[in-house]
């Protein structure tokens, strides 16, 4: 057998499952995206129709496609610039010569991240109970009256951020860890013997070398971000007046639950066109940055 | 600043992330040893005030935890030794052999690492359905046998065999089969040792397709029959606890032994930006 035909042999499994089970489904949500696909049509596949745009236009004069879309903005928004300030405050802690145990902080900090959401949720939900909960029991200590957490329209999202950010952070800390380890010593050495202050030389080494890290870590967290799911599903189940139904709930819902087809694919595909138009411009804005 | 009070600064705030980030672990581990009931009093208890195992056999013996957990072990263990397999062969292609295409291939894989999962699930779906596939362990396994992630992986670290290698044993008369089985994939055992860890883990935490996929309870996961306990029995908080003690010890056990692979992979993993 040549290395030509050999190569094609390897490729073969992998081609396949992902062509048939990966690329296929995408093309086939656009064309889904077009129809009315429901109950009906699940049924009985004559009932299809062509509605062409007709899917979105509808979602773009729905309120509950606004406001899910509303929720996710609030929780990218919110939920990445505090993520990656923990992360990096958590990184430039561990990199620190002062710091005592590194190994131990390290896998400490990073445990969240390899725990399950589901089962970690309930555990928060059980932290943020109203009556029982530790949270309210610690701030009532100092005086604070008890908080609504998960059941306050006005609370449940910053309460799920705050699950989120505690979940996530440790991922983004390792890579900004190894950022930081990249950055070449004698660069601070210069800057103390000209006399820069700690900050400064956070303002004019560390945060420029990491510029290419940070980027990185952004664009990853925001697409992270988008996706929430699981977090609303086990701790709010979309509520409470559905304040925490996200993009990917409605999709949920609009396909699983009341199994319209053509809709959910259509709140798929705008999802993936804002995620990707987000993506663009942050590169492009990092790009005019270094320019500059 | 005084050096002396910058350490114990820095130190008391790790101390204090430390604790934050591993409280709610060891509180859910305490509460899962409560009597039912216990846990909801003031002030919170930390400690059990009769530790037992009640709330793990009644997890176990009514509630069908003992399913899920199989149900678990089998899907993440099936994904892991199936994708091991497909990325590997394929990651190996893209690295060392030359075929017609290759670079136009390599950036079609690429291209799909932008789009979400997500918006393949809706048809992916419907054709498992017309397969008669959904609600079996297959309708989780099979979409996950290949990524392009890991193909991507598995190709940056098989650059780095020398050509040499494979030249020599084809001039020895070995078969392309042969070469990749005893000479390559020896070299790639750290990336293997990386990626299995990786994507058992992934495959082990993922929520939204087994929820989708999985329709009936025989074949749920044990995030998915940990939600679905959840909804019945919003207020034993006990017994979820020890319902999330099961879930996340076994991952957690399996990444406290294993660190090293698996922060090397979330390295090599978050270049690919």
């Amino acid at each position: 057998m040549n290395p030509q035909r050999a190569a094609w042999w390897f490729l073969t499994p992998a081609i396949l499952v992902l062509g048939v089970f990966f690329l296929l489904p995408v093309i086939a949500a656009l064309g889904l995206s077009l129809t009315d696909y429901d109950l009906y049509a699940l049924a009985d596949i004559r009932h299809l129709r062509f509605v062409a745009l007709g899917n979105y236009w509808d979602l773009l004069h729905q309120p509950r496609f606004w406001s899910a879309l509303g929720h996710t903005f609030h929780f990218v928004l919110v939920g990445v610039p505090l993520s990656i300030m923990v992360s990096l405050g958590a990184a430039l802690l561990l990199h620190s010569p002062l710091a005592r145990c590194k190994p131990f902080f390290r896998t400490a900090l990073f445990a969240p991240v390899v725990t399950t959401v589901a089962a970690v949720a309930l555990v928060w939900r059980y932290i943020f109970n109203t009556k029982y909960g530790m949270a309210n029991y610690v701030l009532g200590a100092v005086g604070i009256h008890p908080v609504d957490w998960l059941g306050d329209p006005h609370w449940a999202m910053p309460t799920i951020i705050l699950f989120a950010v505690w979940k996530n952070f440790g991922y983004n800390m390792i890579i900004f860890l190894a950022g930081l380890q990249a950055i070449p010593g004698d660069l601070y050495e210069a800057a103390r013997i000209d006399g820069a202050s700690p900050l400064q030389q956070f303002r004019h080494i560390t945060l420029p070398m990491l510029a290419p890290t940070l980027l990185m870590v952004s664009i990853l967290t925001v697409s992270g971000y988008f996706q929430l799911f699981a977090e609303p599903y086990v701790m709010t189940e979309g509520g409470p007046l559905q304040s925490t139904t996200s993009v990917l709930y409605l999709m949920y819902n609009e396909g699983f639950k009341w199994w319209n087809f053509g809709t959910a694919s259509a709140v798929a595909f705008l999802l993936f066109v804002i995620m990707f138009v987000v993506t663009a411009l942050m590169l492009r804005v990092a790009r005019r940055g270094t320019a500059a | 600043m005084n050096p002396r009070i910058a350490k114990a600064v820095i130190n008391g705030l790790l101390i204090g992330g430390a604790v934050v980030a591993l409280f709610p672990l060891l509180w859910m581990v305490s509460v899962s040893f409560m009597r039912p009931g216990e846990a909801s009093a003031l002030p919170p208890p930390l400690l059990p005030a009769h530790a037992g195992w009640q709330n793990y056999e009644e997890l176990f013996t009514r509630a069908g935890m003992g399913r899920y957990l199989f149900n678990s072990f089998a899907i993440s263990t099936a994904i892991t030794v199936l994708s091991l397999a497909c990325n590997l062969m394929a990651g190996y292609a893209f690295a060392k052999l030359r075929f017609h295409g290759r670079e136009r291939l390599f950036h079609g894989l690429l291209g799909m690492l932008v789009i979400p999962a997500q918006v393949a699930m809706l048809p992916l779906f419907l054709m498992l359905k017309y397969m008669g596939l959904v609600n079996s362990y297959a309708a989780v396994i099979v979409p996950a046998m290949a990524t392009a992630f890991g193909i991507f992986l598995v190709r940056q670290y098989a650059r780095s065999i020398p050509d040499e290698l494979m030249e020599a044993a084809r001039i020895d008369g070995a078969g392309e089969l042969r070469i990749f089985a005893q000479i390559v994939l020896p070299l790639l055992k750290p990336i293997m040792v990386t990626l299995a860890i990786y994507t058992f883990l992934t495959a082990w935490n993922d929520f939204m397709w087994p929820l989708i996929a999985l329709t009936g309870q025989e074949h749920y996961t044990l995030p998915i029959g940990l939600a679905s306990l959840a909804r019945e029995h919003a207020q034993d908080s006990e017994l979820m606890m020890a319902g999330s003690v099961v879930t996340v010890v076994p991952v957690l056990a399996l990444f406290l032994a294993m660190q090293r692979y698996y922060i090397e992979g979330l390295l090599l993993g978050s270049v690919k930006g």
